[in-house]
């Protein structure tokens, strides 16, 4: 039993829900059937008068519904039954004859939120782990028990479709303000308000609730044209968001205004059916593939029978530049750890400093932390010019300049500076490690940590033994790299390691393509709409023409005529065109704002934006020449799984999740026809095309990444 | 002490921040960030565990009615467990020499194995004071049941209420300046212009060499300017390395613009700057694998009737000191004395030679004093103890003193021990 009751003062009933064995509680069939059950009880139970509703468990109120039982699911009928399940045991909830009030502490997400709103009143405790949020958009689906219903009809269509269609997750404080919960306590005040609250409505007291956000509230959700005006502004936003790739958000944006058109009862037929439709999109399974996929990859330190992690309370980086100041100022909003930069001489130590603290200034600006909190992180961030205090660091990541004397040198200076057991690791892009942990004392303690740019956004970590890394070392780099907000995969030590492997012959492909006679704009708005974030030719803006001839050079090196540069990029960097660094680069920049393409690019690089080859060849050719590097470096086991594949490239570069990822997306397509396409196009274009072993032997074996 | 229970107290080592005339490059910061960036350095350069310490004594002498225990916001930083008792004192311009002996006293009696001890003071952000009238009508007007009531007990200020009183650097019982305190002592004692100025160019002279050759620098943490276009403060901005006596002469006098010598120029200025010591048990030290500077053989304090010469308690402090150190002045192999005006400094020196005692200038001052360096009140004596203790090791000079006049009438001294 999850739920158990007892009946204490004044015949008020406490509830708690306490999944055992589980460590958050979860809304699964069984739990159902248990809420049923107990209220069913509390309904015949004379003495109970008022129920007030809890957790049992430590940080988490409701986590949400059992995904593990909707990817079960095959047909949209049996998606919509689900979903008309839950609708109709909250709306039992909502129309049960004794009053409800929810005291919530801790995570209150998708279904655990509509329970909360299904009630009568609702009390959050004001402490950081209390957060509300509708994230089921976020899964390709919608908030199905009655979650699109009842979130307008008591914050109002604006905010409510702020946080349905975003998949929004917000701090007590913000729900409070919004209206979500009617109070916000302290947490050692959460049981008795709540049960105050209960005692109250017994006795024929209800909460008055007045809209929010005054005059522009009344006139944008009070009425029905000022709605209309909403549901067309929030519609636009998604399809702009979305490109059309995303179906989810705008299923939840019909079953919203359809729900406050035609009344409750309609809405939540139009939401269940919507539910139904939008559980088995291909979308959809590949959303939820990602999310377990993450959460799997929280637990897994990439390494069999991983010994304990050191626990690192102190950070030593050396290089203060953009990639280190961005590492020092995440570890310290993320881990609370104490840091220590280094770099050659002082300014550029200040200016290191000065840029990890934006980063904390920027939380504070956002009202992520407090200003004392604040005052404790900026008192995390201090540096120097020597090695004074690496002495205690646990851990010491360089992100000195990309060359691997340079690298060796920080290395022996920092093993000479830090305790025995200091792990010292590289945010390398390309050098392999063993090749810097050559010059190494204690090469067992030696670990690549690639970071992506900018640290404090990018989520992906490549985690990258050596052969003589020490098991410890590898879950102390991993486990850092989750405290820090990343996602960690451990991938091979071999040239460009995993995302950079596959990365750069896309981004050269994106070269050729523009030599051809494609327009700039042409590209890049062709694979926004194909679902990356940001085309290849603003990524190389965002990444810097130098660093990316740098990469290039040492995968060309490394791997051969395939990863030759493109000769006409070697211009962009003599003429000082790094990117958005440099204020200019394919774009123009100005003020840190992208413009528009610089015409004068074309003529550096020789090429006129004559046209090209049509549309569907660009796509075809940026993405098959990543698909087969990446299917190459599955066959050489740079990454442990086709998911850490798939992961990396997601959260690493932006690969459409709605794809699942580029082995995901290669399964899709099929090997064999993947084949046959790569040798149409190395026929057409050059060797650099020819189908890679592996995707050929997987073609005639017909075997998948995935089972 | 060589009679106490035993336990001797070892200078392990100590920093400070750079020190700036008050209203230069410190002036954005507050006495607590100073306080606590200098402690935070103090760990780094010595590679320590917050955790080891026991204890935090902070000395400041104006502090801010917003932080009024900087040690304790100095023990509660992030590199400390937030267990650590801590507390401020004010012995004025002993302030973190005191802060040293508390610290001591602590270490001998058992309470403590490691205590930082430092001092801090920022001229640049001293509490301004509201007038007596407008402090009673804003009191009485908070007080006030209603709003007309509130408005017409504010409306009885006038505008030579708002006039803010700020603190002066006068003797509450005398209603004498330090300055003027000098310009007595100069003509009691008979200390020229010309030596005056001259000793204020030997400061200068020789705090340039040491901030040169890296002695004085090796005692500084750089400062990260809070605005990342200000260049980063690695020294002592008030060290003249373009003066001569010439230019020293021609300045006025402040205190006695007809008869007086006391200057500007052989004043110690008004400072920003924070100063921290690393202080342990021997066998604290020992453990913790620390090899120390020095040890602190003893200690003193005297005072004087401040009507008198305010600032010549050192001639008593010193020989106090000596005498629980059971040593003569003949054995101290370095001096640093605290200058707060080179009237003050000759004329302590002319009372230890009345005893005498020979001075040897060569002992003194090796790298100039707070007259070129400058005096953040609360944190020169930790500067000193730390130089003093450096200085020690670099000579291997087996016996160090160091005397500070301090207001009210107070001389401190210290005697430390290289083995």
């Amino acid at each position: 039993m999850a739920l158990t009751w007892e009946l204490a003062d004044q015949g008020v009933a406490v509830v708690t829900f306490d999944s055992k064995g589980e460590p958050v509680n979860k809304i699964s069939a069984a739990v159902k059937q248990d809420m049923l059950a107990t209220f069913e009880a509390l309904e015949r139970e004379t003495a109970v008068r008022a129920v007030a509703f809890f957790s049992g468990k430590p940080d988490t109120f409701i986590a949400g519904a059992d995904i593990e039982e909707f990817v079960k699911l095959t047909t949209a009928a049996e998606a919509e039954r689900l979903s008309a399940e839950g609708q109709e045991l909250l709306d039992r909830v909502a129309r049960f004859p004794k009053p409800v009030a929810v005291g919530i502490h801790g995570a209150c997400l998708g279904g655990g939120l509509e329970f909360a709103l299904a009630c009568g009143y609702r009390v959050a405790s004001d402490h950081p782990k209390t957060q509300l949020g509708l994230p089921e958009v976020q899964l390709g689906i919608l908030p199905g028990a009655g979650g699109c219903q009842r979130l307008p009809r008591l914050i109002g269509a604006r905010a409510a479709l702020d946080i349905i269609l975003a998949g929004k997750v917000e701090p007590a404080q913000k729900a409070f303000r919004l209206g979500i919960v009617d109070e916000l306590v302290h947490p050692a005040l959460l049981r008795d308000i709540t049960m105050a609250a209960a005692q109250r409505m017994a006795g024929g007291w209800r909460p008055k609730r007045k809209r929010r956000g005054g005059v522009a509230g009344w006139l944008l959700d009070g009425n029905p044209l000022g709605r209309r005006l909403v549901f067309r502004t929030a519609k636009k936003r998604v399809l702009e968001q979305s490109r059309g790739n995303y179906p989810a958000p705008l299923a939840a944006l019909e079953a919203v205004e359809h729900g406050l058109r035609r009344g409750m009862t309609e809405g939540l037929k139009r939401e269940a059916q919507l539910f139904g439709q939008l559980a088995v999109t291909d979308v959809s399974r590949k959303l939820v593939q990602i999310f377990f996929a993450t959460t799997a990859l929280k637990k897994d330190f990439g390494i069999p029978n991983p010994p304990a992690p050191i626990v690192v309370h102190r950070l030593g980086i050396v290089g203060a530049g953009f990639m280190g100041s961005g590492i020092a100022g995440t570890a310290i909003a993320q881990a609370g750890v104490d840091v220590r930069m280094k770099d050659a001489d002082l300014p550029r130590v200040a200016k290191g400093l000065a840029a990890a603290r934006d980063i904390l200034d920027d939380r504070l600006k956002r009202r992520r932390i407090t200003k004392y909190e604040h005052a404790r992180l900026v008192a995390l961030l201090s540096g120097s010019d020597g090695y004074g205090g690496f002495g205690r660091a646990e851990l010491v990541i360089e992100a000195v300049f990309e060359d691997v004397q340079v690298k060796q040198q920080v290395l022996r200076e920092v093993e000479a500076a830090n305790a025995d057991d200091g792990v010292f690791a590289s945010n390398t892009s390309t050098i392999p490690i063993h090749r810097i942990a050559e010059a190494a004392a204690r090469p067992e303690q030696v670990i690549g940590m690639h970071f992506f740019s900018p640290v404090a956004r990018m989520p992906l970590l490549e985690v990258i033994p050596s052969e003589r890394t020490a098991p410890v070392v590898v879950s102390t780099a991993v486990a850092f790299g989750r405290r820090m907000g990343k996602t960690a995969i451990v991938v091979r030590d071999s040239p460009g390691f995993w995302i950079n492997r596959i990365l750069t012959p896309y981004m050269n492909e994106a070269g050729h393509l523009l030599v051809e006679g494609v327009a700039i704009e042409e590209i890049d708005r062709l694979m926004v709409e194909w679902g990356f974030p940001v085309g290849p030719i603003t990524l190389l803006d965002e990444v810097g023409m130098d660093v990316g001839e740098k990469v290039v050079g040492v995968m060309h090196e490394a791997f051969g005529e395939r990863f030759a540069p493109v000769p006409a990029f070697a211009g962009m960097v003599k003429s000082g065109r790094l990117g958005r660094k440099a204020g200019k680069g394919f774009y123009t920049y100005s003020a840190g704002k992208k413009g528009s393409v610089d015409p004068g690019v074309y003529e550096l690089i020789g090429a006129h934006p004559n046209g090209g080859p049509r549309a569907a060849e660009i796509i075809q050719r940026l993405m098959l020449v990543m698909l087969n590097e990446a299917a190459r470096a599955v066959g050489e086991g740079i990454v442990r799984s086709p998911r850490d594949g798939d992961i990396g490239a997601i959260f690493g570069f932006g690969f459409p999740p709605f794809r699942g990822g580029p082995l995901r997306h290669a399964d899709d397509l099929g090997a064999p026809r993947i084949v046959a396409e790569l040798e149409r196009l190395a026929e057409r274009y050059g060797a650099r095309f020819a189908p890679c072993d592996e995707l050929r032997d997987r073609g005639r074996r017909g075997a998948k990444f995935y089972p | 002490m060589p009679d106490g229970n035993g336990r001797r107290v070892a200078v392990i080592a100590g920093c400070r921040t750079p020190f700036c005339r008050a209203g230069t490059a410190l002036k954005d910061a507050r006495a607590v960030d100073l306080a606590r960036f200098v402690a935070r350095e103090l760990l780094e350069r010595t590679n320590l565990e917050g955790a080891a310490v026991n204890a935090v004594i902070f000395g400041q002498v104006v502090p801010s009615a917003l932080v009024p225990n900087v040690a304790r916001e100095v023990s509660l930083l992030p590199q400390f467990p937030k267990e650590i008792p801590a507390y401020s004192l004010n012995r004025a311009c002993a302030s973190s020499g005191q802060a040293v002996a508390n610290a001591h006293d602590e270490i001998v009696l058992g309470g403590a194995d490691v205590v930082l001890a430092g001092g801090v003071e920022s001229l640049s952000d001293i509490p301004i004071l509201a007038s007596r009238r407008l402090a009673d009508i804003l009191v009485e007007a908070s007080k006030a049941k209603s709003l007309p009531a509130r408005l017409k007990t504010l409306s009885r200020i006038r505008p030579r209420d708002l006039v803010p009183v700020s603190p002066a650097i006068a003797e509450p019982s005398t209603g004498e300046s330090m300055g003027q305190s000098a310009e007595k002592m100069a003509k009691e004692n008979h200390i020229t212009r010309e030596a005056q100025d001259r000793w204020a160019l030997r400061s200068h002279v020789f705090a340039a060499r040491g901030g040169d050759d890296g002695r004085l620098a090796a005692e500084i943490a750089p400062w990260f300017p809070a605005r990342p276009s200000d260049p980063v403060v690695t020294q002592d901005n008030g060290i003249r390395r373009d003066t001569s006596l010439e230019q020293i002469a021609k300045l006025k006098p402040v205190f006695d613009r007809r008869y007086g010598s006391v200057t500007a120029a052989n004043s110690s200025p008004l400072t920003d700057g924070a100063a921290a010591v690393l202080l342990m048990s021997e066998p604290a030290a020992r453990a913790l694998g620390y090899s120390p500077l020095a040890f602190i053989r003893s200690y003193a304090v005297a005072a004087v009737d401040p009507g008198w010469q305010l600032l010549q308690a050192p001639i008593f402090a010193v020989p106090k000191a000596l005498e629980r150190a059971g040593l003569e002045w003949r054995d101290l192999g370095l001096i640093e004395i605290h200058e707060a005006f080179a009237a003050q400094v000759l004329s302590n020196l002319q009372g230890w030679a009345a005893k005498g005692w020979e001075i040897d200038e060569s002992k003194i001052n090796v790298m100039g004093g707070s007259i070129a360096i400058g005096h953040p009140f609360g944190a020169t004596g930790a500067r000193i103890v730390t130089t003093l203790a450096n200085e020690m090791v670099r000579r291997d000079v087996q016996f160090g003193l160091l005397s500070i006049c301090a207001q009210g009438g107070m001389g401190f001294a210290m005697v430390l021990e290289r083995r």
